[in-house]
């Protein structure tokens, strides 16, 4: 053992710089190798996002790089083995590329619906999606769906952006900060920099949330919430943010629809739908005139009250009246009752942020021309700002509660205003941002792609993904009757509705980076059941299963064929504005991995594998009119795709053109991938500040942005108070519209559901559980050390999250007798399990909780099958149903927000009882220990972990690998 | 004499833990302090050693509760207790900038420093069989090969937060000192009379009244 400068000597020190990927957010990072190992990882101080910070889970990747449940080669299920055995053979990737090509290219050549393409990240969507458009399968999603798509569902098509990587609260000019729902999330480290930096300038930051951990312990105020009810909380604060006037009326009437005329005559077919004139204009109703006139006529003082007529009589309401009346139903007294929330706190925070962005409001002296070609000097700031994620998404209400959210940002007039809310590019986009997807069966033919993309936006019942019955052609019914704006997939019920057939079955289902046997389900422990399950003639039901993964997950021991994915430090990836990006809001920012080490054994970037896989299947994206490929790998189909021939616009934005001098548009450059690794592997092009404010409506940036191709027009985008979209959908099921209508069965969910305006309802499980029997919610939440279930293969994060408790209100202890740390079943209509219980006064008490996929499956990701986190922890999901108890509209409907599919998890309703003293003092219920599958790495039972001495890192071609000393 | 120390800012630390594992990767290939030993890593109740933990706290009770985010390291005492307890000499207190380390070389595990430490903040290595601490990343903070900017501590370039501010705690110019003195630093538990160099700021609720 020595100290001092021992690092110098006959080491070699390389750095390199790429971004991180142990969650979402990408921070840029600054890595050390000593003899190739992976020494150092820090934040990279000249990376725009991050700056030079890191969070605990990015400074732990050496742990992640080097952890015994790496998955390194490719595997087969031994023949006459079950699935779940995880008794598997090594293969080479020939054969595990040929064992895809000849069933694939069948599948493609017959009936490419029955090849399925679920990804567990979004963040890598342009290339699965396309992958999946051409193969011309619809059977393709990412996990968004199962975890927040409310959240940007709501939010787009209201304001027309969301949060994360589309937009968020601009602290550094807000006064007042209001957090619903959240207790970490994917787009952290910029969020706790900024946080913190809030708070030293003064500004005043309350949390609302069920629970007071994660950014909520630094709240100034927590507000306990019931879970589920913040809509109801929203609606009454709008309630006496109107009765009090404190609203920005300006920025509702010019840039919204509040003041358009919405048809109001009971007879008619066009009931709820704007008024318009012969050239398609909406209208106003012009006070100083006292006629009707079109939208933003200028000089006209448009009425948001009142009740006026059309030429021909027809009754015309403006929209703000009908919101209006909508929250003039609600009141904070009942609010108060539903939500827990004190009535007098409900009034102060409405004053609060009704005061605050009202008359804390400055001007910032930015000139700007809107669309409408009105010229000014400054732009209005409202220093009020929000945030929300899945608090507000994961309930079957969730959307209408986030179009209360939205409309609570709106009347306040905080919308790309400093100090507001504040888009990222390539968002604002249009409402909605489309393409649509595919509207018929007939989208799906063999040896074609199809002709839209599998996942989109829609605004109609005629873009909807039915048959001429109106039922669905995807697999998980998505873009259907059941839940039309289900823009992120229904991950949830996949391998359900495969199982059973309904609407069909598949033949082959590929789950990438997807922990589907397990925290990534519902109703874990059936679904893992219905991977093993066989028809009469033996075959499984979902005849052939391949999982590709970095790691030893649960899904892994189901698969028939396993790919094993890199580690992010080991690969090229991009981070691009086709995808999920990471703009700032006065910069467009797209980024890439570059790899810093040699991959472990075999491991193949699953983006490699693709691009391989296109090639083979010859997909016409990726293969030459002469029949030959493309494309040489994953690089060069990033350098040399274009979204359309000569269209100039590929993945990645910067250093285009062939002296690398363009961006966003330019020639494909075969230097581009060295530029991005020259210049911290990020790409930012700097918004002047007459772009940065105000761009759904701000001229100049919306010409901008169509030129870049991220908006196919420049026109407004005004925000939607009042939807229309929802309402087009609500007279098709009350049989007044003409065109596509739902199932019978379905008309009145539908009618209820496609609310044109915000309204609260206790969510649909809520409503069919006996709350007597099961009284309390149960939710979990992510913490910030670790990423869903990414991360207890690695020794140091484990430390910090080894198993799991339920944790709760002391109040339950001392009603079910029992105490702090005590063994308890937590039960729900669908099931039970057994766990740890632990007393906290930091969670209202009608809740309990846990941490997401912090409990785990014995024996895997390679832990000892004695692990805590197989032993004490458990997991949740097993009493969440995917799907609804039967009921009219159907006995088999999705668990999930009517409008979206977003699976509604935090719905569910348990009780919690103590657990008999004779009980085994492990959690309930077990599995039997998954073994070690071929070529895991050894588990080590001490380690000590010295970068450079060759004990870890793979070999390079002439070095042995070293002895060392310790 | 220069003082070298931390200054924490619980206003503004969400737990997460990044401080943890920053320290935990930079001083486990390190030559002065490493390698930090895992026990069981992959099996029940893994066991390491770490030189700065986060131990979070629950104060009141509901709906009034605080949630507190507390990391702790060693706190590089003015008057350290762990240095006059050891036989050998190798707990010591640095002239120079008055950081506490241990002389791995001298040290012979007979375990009184952590008896004498009310912090808790020392880790025994079972398999050296000596003990080990936070050393303020004495391998970073002098070392030219390192940008100036971040010749600080692992912990504290990594807080996304920017909670942990490390400085000369004796300056009074110094941006530790200011924020000490701006902001009310507090001394952990001052009634051992160990005078800790690392100070905390605490909690300062914004309750939107004027």
């Amino acid at each position: 053992m020595q100290q001092g400068d021992s690092q110098t000597g006959d080491v070699k020190v390389e750095t390199k710089n790429t971004t991180c990927y142990m969650c979402a957010c990408r921070c840029g990072i600054r890595v050390t190798l000593h003899n190739n190992e992976v020494r150092y990882i820090q934040g990279n101080p000249e990376h725009p996002l991050n700056k030079g910070i890191i969070c605990a889970k990015g400074s732990s990747g050496i742990m992640k790089q080097y952890s015994p449940a790496r998955l390194t080669k490719p595997l087969l299920r031994k023949p006459g083995t079950d699935r779940g055995d995880a008794a598997f053979e090594e293969i080479s990737w020939d054969k595990a590329f040929d064992i895809l090509e000849t069933r694939l290219s069948h599948l493609r050549a017959t009936d490419p619906k029955k090849f399925a393409l679920f990804t567990g990240r979004d963040q890598m969507q342009a290339l699965t999606g396309l992958f999946a458009r051409q193969f011309g399968t619809p059977n393709y999603a990412a996990h968004g769906g199962f975890c927040s798509v409310n959240m940007a569902a709501g939010m787009i098509y209201t304001i027309g952006g969301s949060f994360w990587e589309f937009g968020g609260p601009d602290l550094d000019d807000s006064k007042v900060f209001m957090m619903f729902g959240t207790a970490e999330d994917h787009h952290s480290n910029p969020l706790k920099a900024a946080i913190s930096k809030f708070k030293r300038n003064g500004g005043r930051f309350i949390s609302i949330n069920p629970i007071r951990t994660g950014y909520s312990a630094i709240a100034d105020e927590w507000v306990p919430i019931k879970p589920g009810t913040d809509g109801i909380f929203i609606m009454a604060m709008l309630r006496v943010l109107l009765d009090e006037n404190l609203i920005d009326k300006e920025f509702l009437t010019e840039y919204t629809n509040s003041a358009q005329m919405v048809i109001q005559d009971e007879a008619s077919n066009d009931f709820g739908m704007m008024a318009r004139n012969d050239k398609g204009e909406a209208l106003w109703w012009d006070e100083n005139t006292n006629k009707l006139v079109p939208f933003k006529t200028e000089g006209a003082k448009p009425a948001l009250l009142g009740s006026y007529q059309l030429a021909d009589g027809t009754k015309v309401v403006p929209a703000f009246q009908l919101m209006a009346d909508r929250i003039n139903e609600y009141t904070p007294e009942e609010a108060s009752t539903v939500t827990g929330i004190p009535v007098d706190d409900i009034y102060r925070l409405a004053r609060e942020l009704g005061n605050t962005a009202l008359k804390q409001s400055f001007e910032m002296p930015v000139a700007w021309e809107d669309s409408w070609g009105k010229k000014y000097d400054s732009v209005t700031a409202r220093p009020v700002s929000f945030h929300a994620m899945r608090g507000l998404a994961a309930h079957s209400n969730g959307f209408q509660t986030i179009r209360a959210f939205s409309l609570l940002l709106t009347v306040l007039g905080t919308i790309d205003r400093p100090g507001g809310f504040r888009h990222k590019a390539p968002f604002p986009r249009p409402i909605p941002p489309g393409p649509p997807v595919p509207n018929g069966p007939e989208a799906v033919q063999p040896n074609t792609p199809l002709n839209g993309a599998p996942l989109g936006s829609i605004s109609s019942p005629e873009e909807l993904f039915v048959d001429e019955n109106g039922e669905p052609v995807r697999l998980d019914k998505a873009f259907s009757w059941e839940h039309p704006l289900s823009m992120h997939g229904l991950m949830h019920n996949a391998i359900t509705n495969a199982w059973r057939g309904d609407p069909y079955s598949i033949d082959t289902l590929f789950i990438f980076m997807a922990n589907m046997a397990w925290n990534s389900s519902m109703n874990t422990a059936s679904v893992r059941e219905m991977l093993n399950d066989k028809n009469d003639d033996g075959e499984f039901k979902i005849p052939f299963l391949v999982v590709c993964d970095a790691f030893q997950s649960e899904m892994v021991a189901f698969a028939d064929l396993v790919l094993p994915d890199t580690t992010y430090l080991e690969r090229h990836d991009t981070i691009s504005i086709l995808d999920r990006p990471i703009s700032e809001y006065d910069a467009v920012v797209d980024s890439v991995r570059i790899p810093v080490v040699a991959p472990k054994g075999e491991c193949k970037p699953f983006q490699e594998m693709l691009v391989e896989l296109a090639g083979r299947l010859k997909l016409p994206a990726f293969t030459k009119e002469d029949g030959s490929r493309k494309f040489k790998g994953y690089t060069d189909f990033i350098l040399n795709f274009e979204t359309a021939p000569g269209s100039g616009v590929g993945f990645l934005a910067g250093w285009r053109g062939e002296d690398g001098s363009k961006s966003f548009k330019g020639e494909p450059n075969q230097k581009q991938w060295d530029m991005y690794e020259k210049n911290n592997c990020v790409f930012q092009h700097h918004l002047p500040v007459e772009h940065q404010y105000m761009r759904n409506f701000n001229k100049s940036y919306l010409e901008w942005s169509q030129g870049n191709g991220f908006i196919a027009k420049s026109d407004p985008i005004v925000i939607h108070i009042y939807s229309e979209i929802l309402q087009s959908f609500r007279l098709a099921a009350e049989g007044k519209r003409e065109g596509r209508q739902p199932p019978d069965r379905l008309r009145n969910r539908i009618k209820t559901y496609f609310d044109p305006l915000p309204f609260y309802y206790a969510p649909i499980e809520v409503q069919r559980t006996d709350l007597e029997q099961y009284p309390l919610n149960a939710l979990t939440q992510r913490p910030m050390a670790m990423y869903h279930s990414w991360d207890s293969q690695n020794a140091w994060l484990r430390q910090i999250h080894t198993h799991n408790y339920l944790y709760m209100s002391p109040k339950l202890g001392e009603q079910g007798g029992f105490g702090d740390g005590d063994w308890v079943w937590v039960e729900s209509m669908h099931g039970k399990v057994r766990a740890m219980c632990r007393f906290s006064e930091a969670v209202e008490p009608g809740t309990v909780w846990t941490w997401n996929a912090i409990g785990k499956a014995s024996g895997a990701w390679n832990l000892e099958s004695d692990a805590n986190e197989s032993r004490k922890g458990f997991l949740l999901n097993h009493l969440i149903s995917e799907e609804l108890p039967p009921g009219e509209e159907g006995d088999h409907v999705s668990n999930s927000d009517p409008v979206t599919g977003q699976a509604g998890w935090y719905d569910v309703r348990v009780k919690v009882y103590k657990a008999d003293k004779e009980e085994d003092e492990v959690s309930w219920p077990q599995f039997s220990p998954m073994k070690a599958v071929p070529g895991t790495p050894e588990r080590k039972s001490v380690l000590s972990y010295f970068a450079g001495k060759g004990l870890f890192g793979e070999k390079q071609s002439g070095e042995k690998k070293g002895g060392g000393d310790k | 004499m220069t003082q070298l120390a931390l200054v924490i800012d619980l206003n503004v630390c969400v737990g997460c833990h990044a401080c943890v594992t920053s320290c935990k990767q930079w001083n486990t290939s390190s030559g002065y302090a490493g390698a930090l030993p895992d026990d069981n890593p992959y099996g029940a109740d893994p066991s390491g050693v770490f030189f700065n933990r986060v131990q979070t706290y629950e104060v009141g009770t509901f709906p009034n509760t605080d949630t507190v985010h507390l990391p702790k390291s060693c706190l590089h005492c003015e008057d350290p207790p762990c240095v006059p307890v050891c036989p050998t000499g190798a707990s010591h207190k640095r002239e120079e900038d008055g950081i506490v380390l241990v002389n791995y070389d001298k040290c012979i595990g007979c375990k009184y420093c952590s008896w004498a430490c009310p912090y808790g903040a020392r880790e025994f290595d079972e398999h050296e069989k000596v003990m080990k601490k936070c050393t303020l990343c004495v391998d970073r903070i002098y070392d030219e090969t390192i940008p100036e900017a971040e010749r600080k501590p692992s912990c504290v370039i990594a807080c996304p937060a920017s909670a942990r501010i490390f400085g000369d705690v004796h300056d009074p110019e110094s941006e530790a000192s200011k924020m000490i003195q701006k902001n009310n630093g507090f001394s952990l538990m001052p009634e051992h009379g160990t005078k800790p160099a690392n100070q905390y700021l605490p909690r300062a609720n914004n309750t939107g009244k004027e």
